[in-house]
């Protein structure tokens, strides 16, 4: 992969030009938290934040959007106006969540939707700071070798440029001259000092080893009930997932008319309706039942399925989860028998 | 980014997967008090002579303003031109399907799912055992094999009821029974008419009457409610029917039918694409698959 080199304050002119392409969209402050958000230029951004509430997912895959209009005639797709866009600073972790999204909705059945963003979104990668939640290393998560548009990755006097796509080589062209290929002996020892420091921050003791037959052994185990007795089943680790795909379907309908809509909204399998069918049968009607089809599904089944779990380490549901139930503590009360305080 | 531009580049299928076509009701009917048997045909007729589907999938189907739900297909490809659903009245949607007259439309998209191993049952003996509402999808796979008759073997329909009132095609199967090229035995828990010619008794009292089988050459499949599967397979197992030729379908909840929703996933197996068929097999190692009571504590 073509690796190029940049000056630091060069970004600024770099970000400014790019912006002929599309709608910039970067982490910025919003109060206390960091969300992305549409800005004008690097100095609303704040690069140090370690993550966003809600992951990158959204612009792909909104919260909330119509599918199709109706009316007796029948389902018309609504084909919504899609602007281009470039998200700045996405982190490894996140990158490799919008991998695990590209498979599911790209490959077999191709969703036309997630299909279009996907096409209109241009990833512009960045490295990061881990805090104490990050999990990437037990994930391998906390480097990313594609996905990407270009990832830029801060070495304090420069950034080093990997240019993951045609897209992403041609913002490049816009101003080929903020870039040069005279990477040196400094400049690799610089990178696998990165490496190394960064390897060296993530401390969260995450440990998914032999997770599918751990979670296989303790299927049973009383281990779940206690977790659940915790548990609020307030779905916010499932809206904070960068992985979490779900979504319910519902007809909106315009009183006293056959005229509406089809809306589809992200949904929760924490919640008590997830597998509830008509007549009342609901094959997850307790607690512990929803929470292990989480757990299940992302650390022992997707491994099952793909080689690896579905978990990117990102952190959100250790920063998010009111409760304290997150992959960190889930796997290790499940390895070690005990619900940690 | 290799892999995306791959997918993204790849214009083969351009069609909305989400999008249901409209399909006229051309006949409906009262099976029972509460299900309606529906026959339809797309608006577009080259769909509806195109529409090809095994026995054992199902179709996304749509009641405008009301939403989608998934509905087996009680028709067999083997007699193109008609799609047919059995559809139990259970919530909001079937019921305004239940107002819904001829030359009115529904939405429908699919087929969808694995459906019956069709090619693999080929040659092989065949036994049906349907409890209440599992006639539904299993009616497809009985007349499947009825019109190839050639291409199998022995082939054994049970099916059992409440009542003679709630037997789906009650009198479809009576007549069957007129057949000499299957063997097929109905039972109801109870006959609450005094005028029911055929067996009383739950579905598994069949087992003792049907002609001896063999198992090792058998392909059984099973479909009901949630309380039949425990007893009826644990007569196909002591019958020595290999496990992965005991076949059930299964239901869930889904809104989207092709693997994106993620509401009828059962650990890494999503129903509505790696079933709803599933095999016995299966089942022992997806616990949740038909839940407990059918594989909890089984070893041997």
């Amino acid at each position: 992969m073509m690796i190029l080199k940049m000056k630091k304050e060069d970004l600024s002119v770099f970000l400014e030009t790019v912006k002929e392409w599309g709608e910039l969209w970067g982490p910025a402050r919003k109060g206390e938290r960091v969300v992305f958000q549409r800005v004008d230029g690097l100095s609303q951004m704040d690069l140090k934040a370690t993550r966003t509430i809600i992951p990158p997912k959204k612009f792909l895959y909104p919260q909330r959007f119509t599918m199709f209009d109706f009316d007796d005639k029948g389902y018309v797709e609504r084909t919504e106006h899609v602007p281009n866009r470039i998200l700045f600073g996405i982190h490894p972790c996140d990158i490799h969540g919008i991998q695990v999204m590209d498979e599911l909705f790209l490959e077999e059945y191709r969703d036309p939707y997630y299909a279009e963003r996907r096409e209109k979104t241009l990833l512009l990668g960045h490295s990061c700071i881990p805090d104490d939640k990050c999990m990437c290393s037990a994930r391998d998560t906390e480097f990313i070798a594609e996905g990407f548009d270009l990832f830029f990755t801060d070495l304090k006097m420069f950034y080093l440029v990997w240019v993951g796509s045609s897209r992403g080589h041609d913002l490049v062209r816009m101003r080929p001259e903020l870039f040069n290929r005279n990477i040196g002996r400094d400049d690799i020892l610089n990178y696998n000092e990165y490496r190394k420091w960064k390897k060296a921050q993530v401390q969260s003791g995450a440990d998914f080893t032999g997770m599918p037959d751990i979670f296989e052994l303790g299927y049973n185990s009383p281990i779940w009930d206690e977790l659940a007795e915790k548990c609020l089943s307030c779905g916010q680790c499932t809206m904070v997932c960068p992985t979490c795909n779900c979504f319910n379907v519902v007809d909106e309908v315009e009183l006293g008319t056959v005229e509406g809509t089809r809306d589809r909204f992200w949904d929760s399998c924490m919640f008590r309706e997830y597998s509830l069918v008509a007549g009342g049968h609901n094959f997850r009607d307790k607690r512990v039942e929803r929470l292990k089809l989480w757990y299940t599904h992302k650390l022992q089944a997707y491994i099952s399925e793909f080689g690896e779990p579905s978990c990117v380490g990102c952190g959100r549901c250790v920063a998010t989860c009111p409760v304290d139930i997150n992959v960190v503590t889930v796997t290790k009360a499940l390895r070690e028998q005990e619900v940690g305080k | 980014m290799k892999r995306l531009h791959v997918i993204l580049d790849d214009r083969e299928v351009d069609e909305n997967p989400y999008q249901p076509d409209l399909w006229r009701i051309v006949r409906r009917y009262p099976l029972t008090s509460d299900v309606n048997f529906y026959q339809a045909r797309a608006v577009d007729v080259d769909k509806t002579l195109t529409m090809d589907y095994l026995p054992g999938q199902f179709v996304m189907g749509s009641v405008l303003g009301e939403g989608e739900a998934p509905f087996s297909i009680s028709s067999t490809p083997s007699r193109p031109g008609l799609l047919e659903l059995c559809v139990r009245k259970m919530g909001t949607l079937t019921e305004t399907l239940f107002s819904l007259k001829e030359n009115q439309t529904i939405g429908i998209r699919g087929p969808y799912g694995n459906g019956f191993p069709i090619d693999k049952m080929e040659g092989k003996d065949v036994l049906i055992i349907a409890g209440g509402l599992g006639a539904a999808p299993l009616r497809s796979l009985l007349l499947y094999v009825l019109d190839n008759r050639d291409k199998f073997g022995k082939l054994v329909y049970l099916h059992g009821a409440r009542t003679p009132g709630d037997m789906l095609f009650r009198e479809e199967f009576m007549q069957l029974k007129e057949r000499e090229d299957l063997e097929c035995l109905l039972t109801v828990d109870k006959d609450d008419t005094g005028s029911w010619t055929e067996r009383t008794g739950v579905v598994t009292s069949l087992f003792d009457e049907m002609g001896p089988i063999d198992a090792a050459n058998t392909y059984a499949a099973v479909c009901g409610p949630p309380v039949i599967y425990k007893f009826v397979i644990q007569h196909l197992v002591k019958l020595n029917i290999p496990k992965h030729q005991i076949l059930m379908t299964l239901e869930r909840r889904m809104k989207c039918g092709i693997g994106k929703c993620g509401h009828c996933a059962i650990e890494y197996l999503y129903t509505c694409m790696d079933g709803p068929v599933f095999t016995y097999w299966d089942v022992l190692h997806m616990k949740e698959l038909i839940g407990k009571g059918v594989s909890d504590n089984v070893i041997a």
